[in-house]
């Protein structure tokens, strides 16, 4: 393998870490006004992922780093050619982190509630956007020569038309539940009391809902009915092993379906980083969009002293918090 | 306005916008752990209390940087897809290791710090938040790297075949001569930044709130008041000390910058240095102008007598050298936001140096007379005032390169991402204006709220009334 290759791989684990991480706490912000009555059991869903959603997010800058690192060619045509949903993406982005980070810092009921509706609301619209996104660009994008959409008469359609393709509207609802699903095993063991039992009860649900976009995908041709077979089975395999009680292996099992999933769509076109729908030569690829090798070898020194670091720490983090959180009395 | 014009000002407005908050994260990172460290080291109570409450700030201020630095590191392929494809060899490993590295650093040890306070032991516990703040300030080296090869191309070479740089050196890139004086200078900025807002805070609870003398948190706004003054000072030294560096080193690599700073159109032997003019930035003659003699050669390289060359040469030179074209940038802007950028910094310095004076051996602030008065009414615009230095400066030497993007390198024009079309990057605009408008307001009210809690436990309620009170660590 050469190292373009090997940064390619690097780039789907930061894709992986992301969606996995961030998964469960997109899952926490939506789920916390479902699971939790009351504002105690709301602040303990939320507590469960307080301190470490940050280190979480940065999955992502390290992705988007990365790529324009490696491929700066991949990320310039991905972003300038789903402009306006990645805009919606930093803007959902911003409302989240603003509301997790300041619900606590005011002793204040109703701006705990706002915090929190802020909260589940961004946390569905991105994890529905990030689905969109993934969905979107795995079926390809119109791309011309010089990796670029072409301009359609100034509209706001040329970056938002690639949002209503099947995949796109598969991808959403498939994004909503399995961040859902994340959400409600981690929870489930990341908490005690009544929250627990309800995230338990939902998981078997949520796998059962996740049949649908799983259908519909089958039906439109974007998933091979082998794919759609393992689906399933990991879904049945969710739903008992939350039913039995078996906590951490639900989170496990759903956090290694959503990592399938990732780098199924990721690797599915390899060494197509991008593909063009127009035309074949068009699309972006491993060898066209690498850096030099200087810049290849630049942070592949950075990499192997710093990423090894940085996931070091992330356990090191969640082992510091790895004590269930309580639900806290509500004061009168 | 068309799609580059947008993009452009789309490109400030989130920038300079992120930058209110990226340098205030910087100061009270470290003076969190500053602060934390003096409290384990004397075991003064004062001190534990200061550090919860710049830490709260810190983690309000972080978040907001946080959620638009992600805006920064897309926005360079969202409306500029051509210059990444041009510069992503070498801008890429500078936003990717900062990413990996530092960001990382601070976003995992911020989080374990603020919620460690009962699970970690002392000293790992105060080891955490100088990670924080060690890590803000080798992120700001490595993307002051980046925003260096714009000001200053290093390191690199051109691909024969695709046009495009490579990057040669990383060492180099780190070690661009503008960095180095660049560096230093936004560092200095940052800390007056911190420090201004701690002055205002500690002031306004020391000596202008009701009743402020005779409550039990006195002392402590009081030292505060007194950290940020100190800070703030020795920070306006540095910033001057800096600034003077930069300068030279721009000088030298961007002389049309300097005379765009000056509105000197043509080149001079002894040049003065213009306080300021009324008119006569366009290349008329100023109809009143304030001028130093020699500063401006003095200046510029450190000699009386040395010839700084004019605007109008520089022109006549650029076309030689890079062909045909406007290559002066928009100098009323230049000059300006130079001379405000002095200005405010100074201002902050000169306010600190006075709250430092009056309230030497216990004295408070206000006193009878005229100068306590205005000092206390100038408290609330005080924050600002680094703010608006930070922001004319960055504006100054990102508007004075135009219109080069990378220096003699690659121009703005030729770097905005060609698919893209005004109604978009309108859209995007008004979205990012209102949702950091909606920001500003929540994050302001939240300063103001935090300032305003008592920082120990009054000890006439009935105890542990108050859960978040009621436990060491801080409530979320």
């Amino acid at each position: 393998m050469d190292l373009a290759t090997v940064w390619f791989a690097l780039i789907v684990l930061c894709w992986v870490l992301f969606f996995v991480l961030e998964g469960f706490d997109f899952g926490v912000g939506m789920l916390a006004p479902i699971l939790g009555r009351g504002s105690g059991q709301r602040g303990a869903a939320v507590r469960t992922i307080g301190p470490v959603w940050d280190g979480n997010e940065v999955w992502l800058v390290a992705a988007i780093g990365v790529t324009f690192a490696a491929f700066p060619d991949w990320y310039a045509a991905l972003l300038s050619g789903m402009y306006l949903p990645f805009v919606l993406i930093l803007l959902t982005l911003a409302v989240r982190g603003i509301a997790l980070e300041f619900r606590g810092k005011k002793d204040d009921g109703g701006w705990r509630r706002r915090c929190d509706l802020a909260l589940a609301s961004s946390s569905l619209a991105a994890a529905a956007l990030f689905g969109a996104v993934f969905g979107a660009f795995s079926a390809g994008l119109p791309l011309g020569t010089g990796g670029e959409i072409a301009a359609t008469g100034g509209a706001l359609g040329r970056s938002l038309a690639g949002l209503g393709s099947p995949a796109a509207l598969v991808g959403a609802v498939t994004g909503v539940l399995l961040a859902a699903l994340l959400g409600a095993t981690y929870l489930s063991l990341r908490t005690t009391g009544p929250v627990r039992t309800r995230a338990r009860a939902l998981a078997p649900v949520l796998a059962g809902l996740l049949l649908v976009p799983l259908g519909l995908a089958v039906l439109s041709g974007q998933l091979p009915v082998a794919g759609a077979a393992a689906a399933i089975g990991a879904l049945a395999l969710i739903a008992l092993l939350a039913r039995a009680g078996r906590e951490a292996l639900a989170f496990a099992a759903t956090a290694l379906m959503v990592a399938a999933l990732t780098v199924t769509i990721l690797v599915a076109d390899f060494p197509v980083l991008l593909a063009s729908t127009l035309d074949p030569a068009w699309s972006v690829t491993v060898s066209g969009a690498a850096a030099s090798p200087m810049a290849l070898r630049t942070i592949s020194i950075a990499g192997i002293v710093v990423l090894p670091g940085v996931i070091a720490y992330q356990v090191f983090a969640y082992w510091v918090f790895r004590k269930r959180v309580a639900s806290e009395p509500v004061p009168t | 306005m068309d799609t580059l014009d947008l993009s452009r000002l789309q490109f400030a407005v989130v920038t300079i916008y992120h930058y209110f908050f990226v340098p205030m994260s910087i100061a009270l990172a470290a003076l969190t752990a500053g602060l934390q460290t003096a409290w384990r080291r004397t075991g003064k109570q004062h001190y534990r209390d200061l550090t919860m409450l710049v830490g709260k700030l810190l983690m309000a201020t972080f978040a907001v940087g946080i959620v638009t630095g992600l805006v920064q590191e897309f926005q360079f392929g969202l409306s500029w897809s051509e210059f990444a494809r041009f510069y992503g060899d070498v801008f890429g490993p500078t936003l990717a290791i900062e990413g990996m590295l530092a960001f990382f650093l601070e976003a995992t040890f911020l989080g374990l710090w603020f919620f460690g306070w009962d699970r970690l032991g002392p000293r790992l516990h105060l080891a955490t938040i100088w990670i924080v703040a060690v890590g803000t300030v080798i992120s700001a080296f490595v993307i002051l790297a980046a925003n260096s090869f714009m000001q200053n191309p290093v390191a690199y070479g051109i691909d024969p075949e695709t046009g495009r740089a490579r990057l040669e050196n990383f060492g180099d890139l780190l070690l661009n001569p503008v960095n180095l004086a660049a560096f230093p200078h936004t560092i200095a900025g940052a800390a007056m930044t911190g420090g201004a807002l701690l002055l205002t805070i500690g002031a306004w609870r020391a000596w202008r709130s009701p009743g402020a003398q005779a409550h039990r948190d006195h002392t402590s706004w009081r030292l505060l008041a007194r950290l940020g003054a100190w800070v703030s000072l020795i920070a306006g030294m540095a910033v001057a000390i800096t600034g003077d560096l930069l300068g030279k080193v721009m000088t030298q690599v961007q002389p049309m910058k300097m005379a765009a700073a000056e509105a000197l159109y043509a080149t001079e032997s002894g040049a003065p240095f213009s306080i300021f003019a009324l008119g006569g930035a366009d290349g008329g003659e100023p109809f009143f102008s304030l001028d130093i003699p020699y500063l401006l050669s003095i200046l510029a390289t450190g000699d009386p007598t040395a010839t700084v060359q004019g605007i109008d040469e520089l022109q006549a030179q650029y076309v030689d050298l890079y062909g045909p074209g406007n290559y002066i940038p928009w100098v009323p802007v230049a000059y300006w936001s130079f001379r405000l950028m002095i200005g405010t910094g100074m201002l902050v310095a000169a306010i600190a140096a006075l709250v430092l004076w009056r309230t030497r051996k216990m004295r408070p602030l206000q006193g009878s007379d005229r100068l306590g008065r205005v000092l206390l009414a100038s408290l609330p615009v005080l924050p600002l005032l680094p703010l608006a230095a930070n922001t004319f400066g960055w504006i100054f030497t990102e508007t004075a390169r135009q219109p080069w993007l990378a220096f003699g390198l690659f121009f703005t024009r030729d770097g905005v991402s060609p698919g893209l079309t005004e109604a978009e990057v309108l859209a995007s605009l008004l979205g990012f204006g209102l949702l950091y408008g909606i920001l500003a307001v929540i994050w302001t009210r939240l300063v103001l709220h935090l300032a305003r809690l008592d920082l120990s436990p009054d000890p006439e309620a009935p105890a542990a009334a108050d859960p978040d009170r009621a436990t060491s660590a801080p409530s979320y």
